[in-house]
């Protein structure tokens, strides 16, 4: 009975890898693709090139700007993520710590910011940073990913902070210790994991994001991956080595990322999602 | 080391009072700490969604300092517009395509994928990597994959089936579909891992004493691993719920809103309304449109688990 039973999981390991095979097939086109010469690519949709060339890489660095828009992902995502950390973690612990008639407001406002649909600000907040000359430049896009996320990350912290114990900020303070230093010495290092989360689920989000560098970067220099890719994409529509190539390019970071960290990445995710 | 150090080890733990003594305000971080981040959600969040729920019942058009209260008027020009209404209703549809599929494909994975399999951990990493893939350059591959002399169609004809073979993009009914199977094949591997985390909440006895009382697997699943998944269950249909009435990105890239509209969602239509078209007051009107959608979306799904909860 054993060994029946050996056998059906084993079947089933076989289906779920065929079923894998076919969800990489997205993937594997790309490599394959990005890599053909551009006379082998009409009518031969499904052969294997006769040989790799690597002139659409080339082309889309160049011509697609893509080294630029690698650094704008860089400088957004890391100064977002930089931003949200510092400010949801001292608000978090400020929510937590002192408790006064007002924390369940001020918390609640952080909670229902949550639900408050990102959509509905949008034109405002942009004719609003167009005044302030916020459009266009870095410095606009991070105030708006820091205000975009921060309802989720001071929700994170807020719940890592009250299951964790004062002992270890009691023993600094008794041992002199001001506030900041307390903090910046004994609490942050506490909350790693819960950072962990914060920095690698909001971190994904604006480095992916296509919507909001579409609507307040368009046609500058600072435009990061996923809007460089969509305007190479329109100048090179059908050449598909190119747009691979692009594609190839800003997928390379999160792919190499991601394989370096799932598994901290799959149990930030489902962490994260408990909260 | 002085005896004196070693004292405290044998003492008595501090009393609540002396505790309470020791956390005098003094100690406690500034309340100005939490002011930047309050100030940003307030101003950007709550403010900016304020002011686009008023700019909505307005002829404003973006640029001018002051805006006339027009009252329903842009309600009833969206209400009236044959794109708009049509808009909305593609957007229900994705929504309702994309939560019910990615769902089903998410937990049949995860129940799959839980426990015994050898391999199960690689497995896993092959069904999540599109969640952390931009959505816009997986779409882009997609598009190559619907194209009319693409590969889809190139298994048709190798198959000896070209009468299967559809410009898959192009055409108003098989767009719709093009577009939602992307979808599920990027966010399934999310369902998957939120469910997972339910999955391993349920304590491995209860299962086993299932089998014992002669359970089939089937019987199992419906009686006794659903019931206890249904919190993460929750929080995976709601996230989807939310991002399913949004969807842009994959719309952006594989169809454009076409062919003639089919695919045009109400995300969409805010965007090129406002930023394309320049009309600032119809683009928050739609921007509102969408945000009663979700937050009806949301009360909505509290209301059938309240419900549901209470029955169980």
């Amino acid at each position: 009975m054993k060994r029946a039973y050996q056998r059906r999981q084993s079947g089933l390991e076989v289906g779920l890898w065929v079923l894998a095979l076919l969800w990489s097939i997205p993937f594997l086109f790309l490599i394959v693709i990005s890599v053909k010469p551009t006379e082998e690519l009409f009518g031969k949709a499904l052969s294997l090139p006769s040989r790799i060339d690597l002139s659409s890489y080339v082309g889309a660095w160049t011509q697609g700007g893509m080294g630029r828009a690698l650094l704008s992902s860089v400088i957004i995502t890391g100064g977002s993520v930089l931003g949200l950390l510092a400010l949801s973690s001292a608000a978090a612990y400020v929510l937590a710590r002192r408790t006064s008639n007002a924390s369940g407001p001020l918390l609640l406002v952080f909670v229902v910011g949550l639900i408050v649909p990102a959509q509905l600000g949008l034109i405002p907040t942009y004719s609003a940073f167009r005044h302030l000359g916020l459009v266009g430049g870095y410095t606009g896009m991070i105030l708006l990913n820091v205000s975009l996320w921060l309802p989720l990350a001071v929700f994170l912290y807020y719940g890592f902070l009250k299951q964790l114990g004062h002992e270890y900020e009691e023993a600094a303070q008794i041992d002199g210790a001001t506030p900041a230093q307390t903090f910046t010495r004994v609490v942050f290092p506490l909350l790693r994991p819960v950072t962990g989360t914060v920095a690698i689920l909001c971190g994904m989000l604006i480095w992916n994001d296509f919507f909001n560098p579409l609507v307040f970067l368009s046609g500058t220099q600072k435009t990061p991956l996923p809007v460089a890719v969509y305007s190479f994409v329109g100048q090179f529509a059908t050449r598909w080595n190119y747009v691979f190539a692009a594609v190839m390019i800003s997928l390379v970071p999160a792919l190499a990322f991601f394989v370096v960290a799932q598994r901290q990445l799959i149990q930030g995710f489902s962490g994260g999602v408990k909260g | 080391m002085t005896r004196q150090d070693t004292q405290p080890l044998h003492a008595a733990p501090p009393s609540r009072e002396a505790r309470r003594d020791a956390r005098t305000t003094a100690h406690l971080p500034p309340w100005w700490w939490l002011l930047p981040a309050l100030l940003l959600v307030l101003l950007i969040r709550y403010g900016a969604a304020i002011a686009g729920g008023w700019y909505a019942f307005t002829d404003w058009n973006g640029l001018s300092a002051t805006a006339t209260f027009t009252g329903l008027s842009n309600v009833r020009a969206v209400l009236a517009d044959h794109d708009a209404r049509s808009a909305m209703l593609t957007t229900l549809k994705f929504a309702a395509c994309f939560v019910v599929l990615t769902n089903i494909v998410g937990l049949a994975l995860a129940v799959l994928l839980d426990r015994h399999l050898k391999t199960r951990f690689l497995l896993r990493t092959v069904f999540f990597a599109p969640v952390v893939m931009s959505q816009l350059a997986t779409a882009f591959i997609w598009r190559f994959l619907f194209d009319y002399s693409g590969p889809l169609n190139g298994v048709f004809d190798l198959l000896g089936l070209p009468g299967l073979k559809r410009t898959w993009l192009a055409d108003p009914t098989w767009s719709f579909w093009a577009v939602v199977v992307v979808l599920v094949w990027q966010f399934s591997g999310l369902a998957m891992v939120i469910l997972l985390a339910g999955l391993q909440g349920i304590p491995q006895e209860v299962e086993e004493a299932a089998v014992i009382d002669g359970a089939s697997s089937w019987q199992r699943f419906w009686g006794v691993t659903l019931p206890l998944l249904t919190p993460a269950l929750t929080v995976s249909v709601q996230l989807s719920v939310i991002s399913g009435l949004g969807i842009f990105d994959q719309v952006l890239a594989l169809t454009g809103g076409g062919p003639l509209g089919a695919t045009e969602t109400l995300a969409t239509q805010v965007y090129k309304q406002t930023f394309v078209y320049g009309r600032y007051g119809y683009g928050t009107t739609l921007a509102l449109l969408l945000a009663v959608l979700i937050a009806a979306a949301a009360i909505l799904q509290q209301l059938v688990q309240r419900r549901a909860e209470r029955n169980a």
